[in-house]
């Protein structure tokens, strides 16, 4: 298949909806496939690139933070940027301003830029296809 | 006609707006649309032999696929699924994008 730009759209916070896990398998599986990725950003979806993501233990099951493992979607994202770049596919990651403020989430890991509404509206005309994952 | 990729994540027993999303998928189906249902996370519950849901049972036109990974994390076994729902792999919703279908997750 040849390579296109596929433009995904997410609204969910970390640690609170299947549909993010769902969203990072779709992310990697476009990459291995050879394809471009955008994402884009809204709300919630603002704090999955957040910097002050930690790791914590689990003392109810007696599991030290090592033992945990506890899984973080900014390590995810990271993870994907690698991917992209073994592939030579770009991967692209911008997440809405005013919801990066409203949250006082604007420390995002290198890589995942602040923008707006107008950035997603010219990857979506620019994309072969779009993918809002909206909230529920 | 267009060919829609319709994406389901939620079970019919947490929201009775899955019914109406099933009703979509049958109404554009009938209009002359191909249409292809995907079925991911708790969407998946519905696909077992054993549940019964009224509303899933007009969707003769309409290809119905379940995510196979979402089937193992909630202990469904492929014998339990449905023949007439096949198992996929999520990555046919990536395809699905590269060809230019409509591709909406409901």
């Amino acid at each position: 298949m040849s390579k296109k730009t596929l433009t995904f759209l997410l609204m969910d916070a970390p640690f609170e909806q299947a549909r993010v896990t769902t969203a990072f398998r779709l992310i990697e599986d476009a990459l291995e496939k050879g394809h471009d990725v955008n994402v884009f950003t809204y709300e919630g979806g603002v704090s999955l690139s957040f910097t002050e993501q930690k790791p914590h233990p689990n003392a109810v099951h007696g599991r030290s933070v090592v033992e945990e493992e506890h899984p973080l979607p900014k390590d995810w994202i990271a993870f994907i940027q690698e991917k992209a770049k073994e592939k030579g596919c770009n991967f692209n990651w911008i997440n809405c301003g005013l919801c990066l403020d409203e949250r006082g989430v604007n420390d995002a890991i290198v890589g995942c830029e602040r923008g707006g509404p107008a950035d997603f509206l010219v990857w979506a005309k620019n994309s072969t296809s779009t993918l809002v994952i909206g909230t529920k | 006609m267009a060919k829609y990729f319709l994406i389901e994540s939620r079970s019919p027993f947490d929201s009775a707006e899955v019914t109406h999303n099933y009703q979509l998928a049958s109404d554009l189906a009938n209009a002359g649309h191909e249409v292809t249902l995907f079925l991911v996370e708790n969407g998946v519950f519905v696909t077992r032999s054993q549940a019964s849901v009224h509303s899933f049972n007009n969707l003769e036109k309409v290809a119905l696929l379940v995510d196979d990974f979402s089937l193992r994390e909630r202990g469904i076994e492929l014998s339990e699924v449905r023949s007439e729902i096949k198992p996929a792999n999520l990555g046919l919703v990536v395809d699905a994008m590269a060809e230019g279908q409509k591709v909406m997750w409901l």
